[in-house]
């Protein structure tokens, strides 16, 4: 049997998530996020991004209750509640952004006060940017 | 880095974003029903062949070949990889940003 080397010590990726579909009508949206999720566990860079219908994904006041799904809004806040635990501690080296790219969010005349969690709107250039120096992209 | 396109831009917005959100001289690869991106003569087509010209525009052969899609009905410039194609591309680009 093949033998698998899980050690990540000393091992640092900047791992992009990208979120273009809304939240509850396909599985993408859920599967990015339990993605976000194992990063963490590693103390990985993340850049949680939200494009197309992705911004949608982090607009307040989901209440699912009657679809009987998961609304994964709280997980979200829990993941920002990560994000500046991270930021604070100088012993943890895990930098990880919220970003939401203007032309989607606009074009859906949403604005950052609209959103659960704090974002960084960053113009489709600038992200472009992001995309490109990032180690890996999980799209969904 | 590398951009795979797998969805079809007649219903999808899968394209556009790829192309909006690419650093010029990206490789981008047209697969799956991402493939109709690829021919000419279509409402896309003009975007598609400004796209050419700032990168490199591949299309999967045995997609194109399973729709019944032609070479001659590509946009001028794209080129048709193989399967062998596709993994040089991967191995050869820093990265893969899946456009789904």
């Amino acid at each position: 049997m093949a033998e698998y080397n899980f050690e990540t010590e000393g091992v640092k990726k900047t791992i992009t998530f990208l979120n273009r579909k809304a939240p509850y009508g396909t599985i993408y949206a859920l599967e990015v996020l339990e993605s976000v999720l194992i990063s963490a566990a590693f103390e990985q860079h993340a850049n949680i991004v939200f494009v197309d219908d992705g911004v949608f994904q982090i607009k307040k006041g989901q209440d699912t209750a009657d679809l009987e799904m998961k609304n994964f809004l709280p997980t979200y806040g829990i993941i920002e509640m990560e994000k500046e635990d991270a930021d604070e501690d100088e012993d943890m080296d895990m930098n990880w952004r919220i970003i939401v790219e203007k032309e989607s969010m606009e074009a859906r005349g949403l604005t950052p006060d609209d959103f659960k969690v704090t974002v960084e709107v960053l113009s489709s250039a600038e992200l472009a940017d992001v995309l490109a120096t990032s180690d890996a992209v999980i799209g969904g | 880095m590398l951009h795979t396109v797998n969805k079809s831009p007649f219903e999808r917005g899968s394209l556009d974003s790829c192309l909006r959100l690419s650093k010029k001289g990206s490789a981008i690869l047209l697969m799956e029903d991402g493939v109709y991106g690829a021919m000419s003569g279509t409402t896309v087509s003009d975007i598609v062949a400004n796209a050419v010209k700032d990168n490199s525009v591949y299309v999967l052969g045995p997609d194109m070949k399973a729709r019944g899609l032609a070479e001659g009905q590509l946009i001028d410039g794209i080129k048709v990889v193989d399967y062998a194609g596709f993994v040089d591309l991967v191995a050869n680009n820093d990265g893969v940003t899946p456009w789904l």
